[in-house]
């Protein structure tokens, strides 16, 4: 496999990555049999990296990010792979463990700031509550903290507010709160998943500078779950592209957005309307993503992709060089090239 | 929320308005109280005085308004059967009667919610499945059946408990309570069990499914997310957000404890308000009856302020609207 796209070109770095995936598959047994929720899902985050992971509903976004934190829902598993943290294995820690490094390790901002918070307790005692279960700090250091906290991510009034329950707060400014909540240990890792898609478009640029900004200051890489290309080019360093459970393109932001290798990709950024010019007519895919249980042998775009050959129907292809990025495309087998030498020419 | 209170109390007015006049028409259509009264022998000049003494011959709106003010007085007339002051019996059994629902009621919380929480958290192990097996039988078995079959084994087969009666009191002021003496306290347990035996079933059911509801919340997953401990999560985050439902049915089954412990007391010949009013049904002993309905009206209306009290302690967001309500905030 070819490592070198697969981990960081833009940023330097002296150890190395701080989160590595490698060949990750989760599984959920059933009662009509296992499904594959993600199958040989692998790429690094480095240091201070923001890696956007864009796809559509279903194609195992979020799920990765479960994965990664180790709160995948039960009945699903990690049925293979390796999630290494600082290069610690951290995939299969007992649960006490893991617990340890959730929050503290690694931090979680999710969807709906509106139900991510208990609306019984004042968001001061939720911050403390976290800080305390991490770090060695007194009540009134913790309260001090707290307060800095709701500062750092904008919120007006903190030391009045820190006594606030979360009902009292706008959706947006709860989203603060969940956002200070996952960075009040100092995680060196922030997953995110969609952190802007339950608010208003006014607010997302807001939530989104804040999330940047306070990565850069504290040095924490994010990943960044999102099924907005928008907030993916605004925010994101590297971007992977998910399809069916599997891992379609990944590479710097800026070439999967412009000049996409991966055909699914290619029809993904196609379907985005572009603002510069008035289209007639928005591209968009053949076809629905197929359901868990009925994925395609071979590769799994192979019913809706518009270069689809012989070798796509039988071999699930993995992660190739694509020059820029890399793509699991059969396309970009040198291998392949007797076979469909015309297409390689069109791009 | 001193006008949250206030506006709850004027509610209650049309409540037990309503029960009143219900109790007030059992004199009117549930016997005849003159007949009863006068016995076999008697001339038609005493019943025309009785009639009178009574004040049966003033009009209805009358005779209902003498009713509230003697009611709000505390004051029921007297018993038919024995020929006491109403309030003298019912507050001589009052205290059997609140003591026993205080141990059911007690049994039911602290035995119900942590095993609904148990089997909440762990719902495949054997034991919770024990405990839900168990419950099924606590619900659909009649209490009067439970309290026999215990009765049966504890009293007759292992001779450890009383089979009846309230062992031996202290009198503390007008309250005799049963907590003091050893054979009070025994005579207390088969009773509590067989009365708490429903709702403590009921509880832990009612806790389970809130549990399995709230574990599946955002913020539970959050909570997790924040690497908070599982005590954190289970009992800071989890048991508390289930609280409110719990509080309503449990409030309300504490006023059915106090209300329908008539089948236990039954049972267990238990010196309380429930024998007495069965005792009175039998002997149409209409103003006990009638005391009766409107002290448990009273009862499930004080029951009802209390829960909704409790509602705004547990939960933050009842508290702010109860405050806009009032034009603060």
């Amino acid at each position: 496999m070819a490592a070198p796209i697969l981990s960081t070109p833009s940023h330097s770095r002296d150890g190395g990555p701080i989160l590595e995936v490698r060949n990750l598959r989760v599984e959920f047994p059933t009662r009509r049999g296992v499904l594959t929720a993600l199958d040989d899902v692998s790429f690094d985050i480095a240091p201070g990296e923001v890696l956007g992971v864009v796809g559509e509903s279903g194609a195992g976004k979020s799920m990765t990010g479960a994965a990664i934190i180790g709160l995948l829902e039960p009945p699903g598993r990690i049925a293979g792979g390796q999630i290494l943290l600082n290069g610690r294995r951290i995939d299969n820690l007992p649960y006490e463990q893991m617990r340890r490094i959730r929050g503290k390790e690694i931090g979680a901002i999710f969807q709906d700031p509106l139900t991510t918070l208990n609306p019984l307790y004042t968001v001061g005692r939720q911050l403390t509550e976290t800080m305390q279960t991490h770090l060695d700090i007194s009540d009134r250091e913790a309260r001090q903290r707290a307060i800095g906290w709701l500062e750092m991510v904008g919120i007006p009034a903190a030391a009045q507010r820190v006594d606030s329950y979360p009902h009292e707060f706008s959706g947006g400014m709860r989203q603060r709160v969940v956002i200070a909540l996952a960075l009040c240990a100092e995680p060196k890792l922030i997953v995110a998943d969609e952190p802007t898609t339950a608010l208003d478009v006014s607010i997302q640029a807001q939530i989104i500078a804040l999330l940047k900004r306070l990565a850069r200051e504290k040095g924490t890489a994010m990943m960044l779950v999102t099924h907005d290309m928008g907030v993916i080019a605004e925010t994101a360093d590297r971007v992977a592209v998910m399809y069916a459970g599997c891992i379609a393109e990944i590479g710097p932001v800026r070439e999967v957005v412009k000049a996409p290798k991966h055909p699914y990709s290619e029809g993904l950024m196609a379907s985005i309307p572009p603002l510069d010019r008035k289209v007639d007519h928005l591209a968009g895919i053949e076809g629905a993503m197929p359901r868990l249980s009925a994925i395609p042998k071979g590769c799994a775009f192979n019913t809706r992709c518009p270069h689809v050959f012989d070798r796509c129907r039988h071999e699930r292809p993995e992660l190739l060089e694509t020059g820029t990025t890399l793509a699991t495309c059969w396309l970009y087998d040198p291998a392949s090239e007797k076979q469909v030498p015309e297409l390689l020419k069109d791009d | 929320m001193f006008a949250f209170i206030l506006s709850r109390i004027l509610q209650a007015i049309p409540v037990m308005l309503t029960v009143a006049l219900i109790s007030f028409a059992m004199f009117a259509y549930v016997g005849d109280p003159v007949s009863i009264m006068l016995g076999q022998d008697f001339t038609e000049a005493q019943r025309q005085q009785l009639i009178q003494d009574l004040g049966l011959d003033r009009p209805f709106f009358v005779q209902f308004g003498t009713f509230i003010g003697n009611a709000l007085q505390g004051e029921f007339g007297l018993s038919y059967r024995l020929s006491r002051p109403v309030a003298e019996l019912i507050a001589e059994r009052a205290p059997a009667t609140l003591e026993l629902a205080f141990c059911a009621a007690a049994i039911a919380m602290f035995v119900g919610v942590p095993m609904g929480v148990y089997t909440g958290l762990y719902r495949n192990s054997w034991l919770s499945r024990a405990f839900l097996t168990f419950s099924l039988i606590g619900v659909s078995l009649p209490t009067f059946l439970i309290g026999i079959l215990l009765i049966l084994v504890f009293s007759v087969w292992l001779g450890w408990l009383p089979s009846f009666g309230r062992g031996d009191v202290v009198q503390l002021g007008w309250w005799s309570t049963g907590f003091l003496t050893w054979s009070g306290l025994k005579a207390l347990i088969l009773p509590s069990i067989t009365l708490g035996l429903f709702q403590l079933t009921l509880i832990m059911r009612l806790v389970r499914a809130e549990m399995l509801e709230v574990l599946r919340t955002d913020y539970i997953k959050f909570a997790r997310a924040r690497g908070l401990g599982n005590r954190a999560v289970h009992f800071g985050h989890a048991l508390k957000n289930t609280l409110v439902p719990v509080i309503t049915i449990a409030g309300l089954q504490l006023g059915g404890i106090i209300a329908f412990a008539i089948v236990t007391e039954t049972v267990f010949q238990w010196p309380g308000m429930g024998l007495l009013f069965i005792q009175s049904v039998g002997a149409a002993d209409i103003p006990v009856m009638a005391a009766y309905l409107m002290l448990i009206a009273l009862v499930f209306v004080t029951i009802n302020l209390i829960v909704d009290l409790l509602y705004y302690l547990v939960d933050p967001r009842l508290r702010s609207s109860m405050g806009a309500a009032r034009g603060g905030h």
